[in-house]
């Protein structure tokens, strides 16, 4: 059965239908773009001695539009910087912050590195897991993920890039809810809110950054 | 107070991120300097007299690695490797998010060291935050006239882009940058050529690590034998250190480089919990071979760790304390690499994935006291096989744990098979399963 590359995804894990040729480079004026998206891949490409080296932000930029690098999603990026979808799904399937599943717009990654491991990460990922279930968290993607360069604060978490920890078992409910409610999740205990310092920090470092 | 301050001096200042917090402090006078008033040989000769190595894990001379840069009116490349991905290390983060205007001078004389008029920043994609600071003090810089088409009113010009990866630990090996950097799967590339003489759009390329630019203001302003005072031997300068895992006060901590190790995780990261003892430490991120409790009296410098048979990489120390099982960290360890291995060279991702099966097997009780064996062969076979160091990366830690703990790998087997049997026996009522082993096998 032949299929349709815009609507399945390319080719990870369905088998190749050899009947077909591969997808080209698409005609731009056959594929409507988000007119923002197309304005930042663009911008992006603008930036670079070579176009290619626009194609992860412009993935990134094509999943905070769509929630993942769905054949839809590639096939706009590939008119806008006119590569072929095989390229980008290249890349897509490499790199892990891009999302190859629709599993939400938005992400949790629980830190398991090693520093964090030491510290009892995987029962803080197994708490917000259990919580996520109850709570019947949807659209979020939730992970264990390698070491996120903040092991001073172990175990941390990251939602959406803000870093928070040292995270109790106990805060699986709390951390789960304000992600839910599209809250700001456990206000104070995020690495770059104003008053954040670590507990064993005497006196606390003035930390002045407003992101 | 055995911190000495240098990069981390101001860190404590309200709007340090503002360029004009910054430049109250006397920041963007080195940058200044080394634009209006020095040649690119005399800033190059300065970096290189410091002795200033490398703080991203191989310790290369900087100076000697922009001298490689060749000369000519090509297009020349500066590339801040900031995909700090090495577990146990977050050094950068502190640096870029607290005082990037830093790293910005930094790369401004990186730059006219190398003599490239184009740079970027690598920043792992996990740094959102981190990367908003950057993008709005590249901004500054820009409308101040620091980057862009004649900085400094010179004739000189700098671009710079901050280039954000989305996860993949492999692109903070250099080559695996420039890949990832070019649009590419960041796979790392043969060397040579080396990206010096052939790297980002295949135009020479210098590729620093963030701490590393960072100490180059200093160094300009206050000159390279000031800079010598600071640490011991070939390890000069200051160092952050990232202090991780089971102690009290983990974090960063800026010293000078040879204070011994003990001081560090005992005075500045606070020790450990009450009556646990240190039972192994990476003295240099996840990648170093695991020292002993005899080795904290070692100086910390590149040197002793390396002749102790580790080595001090990015200076991210991670105790581990006697409460913990050796087995399951060193399956931590494997997992991590087993996942990040890009898959170009077979002893790297078959190594890491069957070192990987063969600890679930010790963990599960399948596995024989051959096994060890085994995995220790692996290792052996992975190191040096590979175009980069990854792979090495996880045979190094692993080799050493097996060597090091080989008794509790042993009894680990042991005890996990006893565990693995029982459970394969029938369910027995009580006083039958001991009837049952007093009859002796059938």
């Amino acid at each position: 059965m032949a299929v349709d590359r815009r609507t399945v995804p390319l080719g990870w894990d369905e088998a190749v239908d050899l009947e077909k040729d591969p997808a080209v480079v698409p005609d731009p004026a056959d594929v409507e773009v988000p007119a923002e998206l197309r304005a930042s891949i663009e911008a992006g490409m603008g930036r670079y001695p070579d176009r290619h080296s626009a194609a992860l932000p412009a993935l990134a930029a094509a999943q905070r539009v769509h929630g993942w690098c769905s054949p839809e999603a590639l096939w706009q990026v590939a008119a806008v910087m006119q590569v072929t979808p095989a390229y980008l799904a290249s890349l897509a399937t490499f790199y892990d912050m891009l999302r190859t599943e629709p599993l939400g717009h938005r992400y949790v990654y629980v830190c398991t590195g090693v520093a964090c491991h030491l510290r009892d990460a995987k029962a803080i990922y197994d708490a917000v897991a259990e919580e996520a279930r109850a709570q019947d968290l949807e659209d979020v993607e939730l992970r264990e993920f390698e070491c996120l360069g903040a092991c001073d604060m172990a175990p941390m978490a990251s939602i959406d890039g803000r870093y928070v920890g040292p995270l109790e078992r106990s805060d699986a409910a709390e951390l789960v809810g304000a992600v839910k409610q599209n809250r700001e999740v456990l206000p104070g205990r995020g690495l770059t809110d104003e008053s954040y310092k670590l507990p064993w920090e005497e006196g606390g470092s003035p930390n002045d950054i407003v992101a | 107070m055995p911190q000495t301050l240098n990069l981390t001096t101001h860190l404590g200042e309200r709007m340090l991120h503002e360029v004009a917090t910054y430049e109250r402090l006397g920041g963007y006078a080195s940058a200044r300097k080394a634009v209006v008033e020095m040649s690119q040989e005399s800033v190059l000769a300065e970096l290189e007299a410091s002795g200033l190595r490398g703080r991203g894990g191989a310790g290369f001379s900087m100076g000697k690695k922009a001298s490689f840069v060749p000369k000519g009116t090509m297009d020349k490349y500066l590339c801040c490797n900031a995909d700090e991905s090495e577990p146990g290390t977050f050094k950068d983060r502190l640096l870029m998010q607290r005082n990037p205007h830093l790293l910005i001078e930094g790369i401004i004389i990186g730059a006219i060291a190398a003599d490239a008029n184009r740079a970027f920043i690598f920043i792992r994609g996990e740094y959102e935050e981190q990367a908003r600071v950057l993008d709005k003090a590249v901004v500054e810089a820009y409308e101040k006239g620091y980057l862009g088409e004649r900085i400094f009113g010179s004739d000189t010009g700098l671009e710079l882009v901050i280039h954000r990866g989305q996860g993949a630990y492999i692109c903070g090996e250099e080559t695996g940058l420039l890949d990832g950097l070019e649009g590419k799967r960041g796979n790392p590339r043969l060397k040579p050529p080396f990206p010096a003489n052939q790297g980002l759009y295949h135009g020479p390329t210098l590729i620093n690590n963030v701490e590393t630019l960072c100490n180059a203001p200093a160094i300009i302003g206050r000159g390279a034998d000031w800079f010598k005072t600071l640490g011991e031997g070939n390890s000069t300068g200051t160092k952050l250190v990232s202090v991780s895992g089971n102690v009290r006060k983990p974090g960063n901590y800026e010293i000078e480089l040879g204070i011994p190790a003990r001081q560090i995780i005992e005075e500045l990261a606070g020790g450990l919990e009450e009556g646990r003892e240190v039972k192994c430490w990476f003295p240099g991120g996840s990648s170093a071979p695991v020292l002993l409790q005899e080795h904290l009296d070692l100086p910390y410098t590149f040197e002793a760790m390396a002749q102790a048979g580790s080595m001090l990489g990015s200076g991210a120390i991670i105790v581990v304390d006697d409460n913990q099982p050796i087995v399951p960290l060193c399956l931590r360890l494997a997992q991590f690499y087993r996942h990040e291995s890009c898959g170009k060279c077979v002893p790297c991702r078959e190594g890491t994935s069957w070192t990987v099966k063969t600890l679930q097997r010790i963990d599960s009780g399948e596995a024989t006291p051959m096994d060890l064996d085994i995995l220790a062969e692996v290792q052996q076979n992975i190191i040096g096989n590979c175009l980069c160091v990854l792979g090495d990366s996880m045979a190094m830690p692993v080799g050493s744990m097996i060597r090091s703990f080989r008794e509790e790998f042993e009894q680990h087997i042991e005890d996990a098979r006893a565990r693995h049997d029982l459970e394969q026996l029938p369910p027995l009522g009580a006083g039958e399963l001991a009837a049952a082993v007093e009859a002796g096998p059938a």
